[in-house]
């Protein structure tokens, strides 16, 4: 089973045996971990003629902590998410879910016209939806004969 | 509670990855609460199971892509969610509340009466 957690964990080792195994492992020239791009949010783009899509999973974020930017063929992404206090003699069991503030920016392969892009955040997902500069679309070319 | 081994998972019938949601669980003297992230989960794709003790959470993430647009970036995949937990007989079945709202879950199990711990005053004669 893949185990995905959405925040970039940061690296404990709390466990001495693992530590003692990593270092074995650097002094071998191996890299304990597996390779995290360390990027937050995730985000899947793709794009038809006009638009392009960006998608990112910011879930328990409220749309009033995203900020979203576009420049030229750039879009920016930052917000916060906060994890409230919950009850003060709570005891924890397990807490996997990490808060913090993010900022990401994607380059995407053409120009935008940002005067029109749309976001929307639905059940955890961010939509944007990105206009290509009139410059960036595709044109037909009829061949004169 | 007690978290069961992942390796635990039936056999899929859906294709497509699944991924254990990021958790996290506290006690109050009244209620355990657990916390889940589970982005692009809709409320009707979500299923709390509860049987003989076992607590299975399965969140469907179904297509919200445009069709006909073609992929430049792909960093996640959608899939299944699933986690699984153990229950103690301290639990109130009958009082499980489950909330989804901006892809998190959070679910309230309210302990029974007799399980909360209790002052007892020693009274002197």
């Amino acid at each position: 089973m893949l185990v995905r957690h959405i925040w970039p964990s940061r690296p404990t080792l709390a466990n001495p045996m693992l530590r003692l195994l990593e270092s074995l492992e650097t002094a071998a020239g191996e890299s304990a971990a597996e390779p995290t791009a360390g990027v937050f949010p995730p985000v899947n783009v793709t794009q038809d003629d006009n638009h392009y899509y960006v998608r990112a999973e910011v879930p328990g974020v409220r749309a009033s902590d995203l900020t979203i930017s576009a420049l030229r063929n750039r879009v920016s992404i930052s917000g916060r998410r906060e994890i409230p206090q919950e009850h003060e003699r709570a005891s924890y069991h397990r807490k996997e879910r990490a808060d913090g503030t993010f900022d990401r920016t994607i380059a995407l392969p053409t120009d935008l016209d940002s005067e029109r892009v749309e976001a929307s955040y639905t059940d955890g997902i961010l939509t944007l939806k990105l206009p290509k500069a009139a410059a960036a679309k595709p044109r037909q070319i009829t061949v004169n004969t | 509670m007690q978290q069961t081994d992942k390796s635990a998972a039936p056999e899929q019938t859906r294709p497509g990855p699944v991924y254990t949601p990021a958790a996290d669980i506290f006690e109050t003297e009244h209620a355990i609460t657990v916390l889940a992230d589970m982005p692009g989960v809709k409320a009707h794709d979500l299923k709390i199971d509860l049987h003989d003790n076992m607590l299975t959470l399965t969140g469907r993430v179904t297509g919200a892509e445009e069709t006909g647009a073609k992929d430049v970036l792909r960093e996640y995949r959608a899939g299944t969610f699933y986690r699984r937990f153990t229950l103690s007989e301290t639990i109130d079945q009958a009082k499980i509340d489950a909330k989804l709202a901006d892809g998190v879950l959070r679910l309230e199990l309210p302990k029974i009466e007799k399980a909360r711990p209790r002052q007892i005053t020693v009274r002197t004669s």
